[in-house]
């Protein structure tokens, strides 16, 4: 008895953290065992073991077309944000101007405001304007909500750039825009990629916004939501199993990038 | 693209220079000429307006009022990158992005120099560093970096090379390395050096000539000696070294040597050595020059009696006194351990002497303290 309690004690951090993690894994590990279930109809109770969802990922009526649609607009979106967002950045991290504050706390606002909300009223604004909604207006709402994450990334990113290496490179003969090609832009680079990874996830994976401003078109968690109601197909289980992975290697190998480059061997 | 190498040459020249930052003004219409080929010093404590002056120079702040000049032509207003000046950063501004071969190389390839490899080894060589070349800088140590900041200006042969507080980051056992090599560096290449710090010691160790700078003006320029012997102000006498400033009158300045009295006692003072306007005088005297000694003992020049040490501390090479003196004032003494004599002990009275030629004089008018408290460190 006593024995057992100081095994206990002592391993209490580990089984904590083993809870800790399995808490957060467990849900993905369901999602990807149950990429791999020989279900015909509902994909809620297993049934047996099968490569071909992996082997088939279309199988499943418009899941690809609305895989297809999720990309297109995520890509569209990221850059339009990214590019938006980081000249936002430049400006009110490098200059100082009247209502800098304000437009501070204005950038914050659409981070702030419910989802629900926002979709609502952006249906009625592109009904007001005569939009139909469509792959368009998906794209320019998700532009707009993407833009704020942007803008709080790379900023922070520019608040921790040393203006004396800007100056370091002015004094070594490099004018405005060799200074900005050469010195400013590789150091802010890094949080303008994460930026862009942010939003693409943000875009990918917006189910509320992209519901009120689609109209007929489909993308892939509105595919999802409205397949759930009649069984969800094992293929959206395979596709975001192939999601996790990805972004896994992502990490992955900016982690392993970061580490060469900080010359830690 | 800028060819520093063939534009302008010559004396580095301020005049009327002036940078005010709303009511406070940093440099206060300063009239500087830094010879060229010479390794100058701006000495002052933080906020004497020696670094703002060094960012005029550089580009980096725009002057309120006034010139600047390198030999004949006007760079008052020329943007950074058209000045042939370079800066070592104070600390050091090395680009992470960049292996250290290519950081050397910055500046010139984007004057267009076609061939850099030449010049960017030589500049490795000189400070010894050329196996470090393809590292990033953060794989680097403070003194590394520092000579390789060093490497990244010279390699552009400027007419000129600013230093702000180059040595600041490192121990003390580096920077007195590094004083020595930068030294000789600048003989080496024989460019223009300006160097800024609030360090007396690197200063008067590195260059031919220091301005000390006090709220954006300079107190007084001169060699190293020269000031340390013959300071014109309190603020000089206090903040290079250490200084006895007693208060003193006049009585007779018609000889070679003036006749001082100190609180009932006569001493002479070479007129020559004398910056006082008037009678009121502060009679001053490096704790190194005088001798102290039991009361009874012959001494001879000027002599002050009725001390009593209060506080002795032996360190070493020299035992170090604080003496009270009848009129309440503490002066301090640095006695050199290297006569076998045992030193003295707290509460002997004592007599002191020195030599007249070491005694100044400074107007009666200033703050006896001045630059004392401005002390970065006392090492």
């Amino acid at each position: 008895m006593k024995q057992a309690s100081r095994w206990f004690s002592r391993n209490l951090i580990r089984i904590y953290a083993f809870l800790g993690f399995a808490y957060l894994f467990l849900p993905i590990i369901y999602t990807i065992a149950f990429s791999f279930n020989n279900s015909t109809k509902s994909n809620l109770v297993w049934v047996g073991f099968t490569w071909n969802n992996w082997l088939n990922p279309c199988g499943a009526p418009d899941v690809c077309n609305a895989l297809g649609n999720s990309l297109k607009i995520g890509v569209l979106a990221t850059f339009f944000a990214t590019l938006l967002g980081t000249m936002m950045a430049f400006a009110m991290g490098r200059y100082a101007f009247k209502g800098r504050s304000v437009v501070n706390i204005l950038i914050f606002l659409p981070m702030a405001t419910p989802e629900i909300v926002m979709g609502a009223s952006l249906l009625t604004m592109f009904i007001s304007f005569g939009f139909n909604p469509g792959f368009w207006t998906i794209v320019i709402a998700h532009v707009m909500f993407c833009i704020s994450f942007v803008v709080v990334t790379v900023k922070a990113r520019i608040a921790s750039l040393d203006p004396r290496l800007e100056q370091a490179a002015m004094d070594l003969y490099a004018d405005e825009r060799e200074t900005f090609r050469r010195v400013t832009f590789p150091l802010v680079a890094p949080g303008i990629a994460a930026a862009a990874l942010l939003a693409f996830s943000l875009s990918f994976d917006d189910f509320i916004i992209t519901n009120f401003n689609s109209g007929s078109v489909n993308t892939f968690p509105k595919f999802v939501y409205i397949s759930a109601q009649r069984g969800l197909p094992p293929q959206a289980n395979v596709i975001g199993s192939s999601m996790f992975l990805i972004a896994l290697v992502i990490v992955l190998l900016g982690q392993f990038v970061g580490r060469k480059r900080a010359g830690v061997r | 693209m800028v060819d520093a190498s063939s534009s302008a040459h010559g004396d580095l020249i301020l005049k009327n220079l002036t940078k005010s930052f709303g009511e406070f003004i940093a440099v206060d219409d300063l009239d500087l000429v830094i010879p060229e080929g010479s390794f100058f010093a701006l000495l002052g404590p933080s906020g004497c307006g020696k670094t703002t002056t060094l960012r005029m120079v550089a580009g980096l702040e725009e002057p309120t009022s006034g010139t600047i000049f390198i030999g004949k032509s006007e760079i008052t207003y020329e943007k950074p990158y058209k000045r042939p000046v370079n800066t070592v950063f104070q600390n050091y501004a090395l680009f992470p992005h960049l292996s250290i071969y290519e950081n050397i190389a910055f500046g010139l390839r984007r004057r267009g120099v076609k061939n850099v490899d030449d010049q960017v080894q030589k500049a490795l060589d000189l400070v010894e560093l050329t196996h470090l070349a393809s590292r990033k800088p953060n794989q680097l140590s403070g003194g590394q970096q520092q000579r390789i900041a060093l490497a990244r200006a010279i390699v552009n042969r400027p007419a000129l090379l600013l230093l702000d507080e180059p040595l600041g980051a490192l121990d003390l056992k580096l920077r007195r390395a590094m004083q020595i090599e930068l030294k000789w560096i600048q003989t080496e290449v024989g460019i223009t050096f300006v160097h800024v710090t609030h360090d007396q010691e690197e200063a008067m160790t590195m260059a031919d000539t220091i301005a000390v700078m006090n709220e954006g003006k300079i107190e007084q320029m001169g060699s190293p000696a020269d000031l340390y012997d013959n300071p014109r102000t309190s603020f000089v006498a206090n903040f290079l070294g250490q200084s006895n400033l007693i208060k003193g009158s006049i009585l007779d300045a018609s000889g070679n040597s003036a006749v001082v009295d100190i609180f009932g006692t006569k001493i002479g003072l070479p007129v020559d050595r004398n910056h006082a306007h008037d009678s009121s005088v502060l009679v001053g005297i490096r704790p190194e020059k005088i001798r102290i000694a039991p009361v009874g003992t012959q001494m001879n020049g000027n002599i002050l009696e009725g001390g009593v040490i209060s506080d002795a501390s032996y360190i070493g090479v020299s035992t170090q006194y604080q003496v009270e003196m009848p009129w309440g004032q503490e002066l301090m003494v640095f006695e050199q351990n290297d006569d076998g004599t045992p030193p003295l002990s707290k509460g002997d009275p004592v007599i002191l002497s020195w030599s007249p030629i070491f005694t100044f004089g400074l107007a009666g008018d200033q703050d006896v303290n001045a630059g004392s408290e401005a002390h970065p460190e006392i090492e």
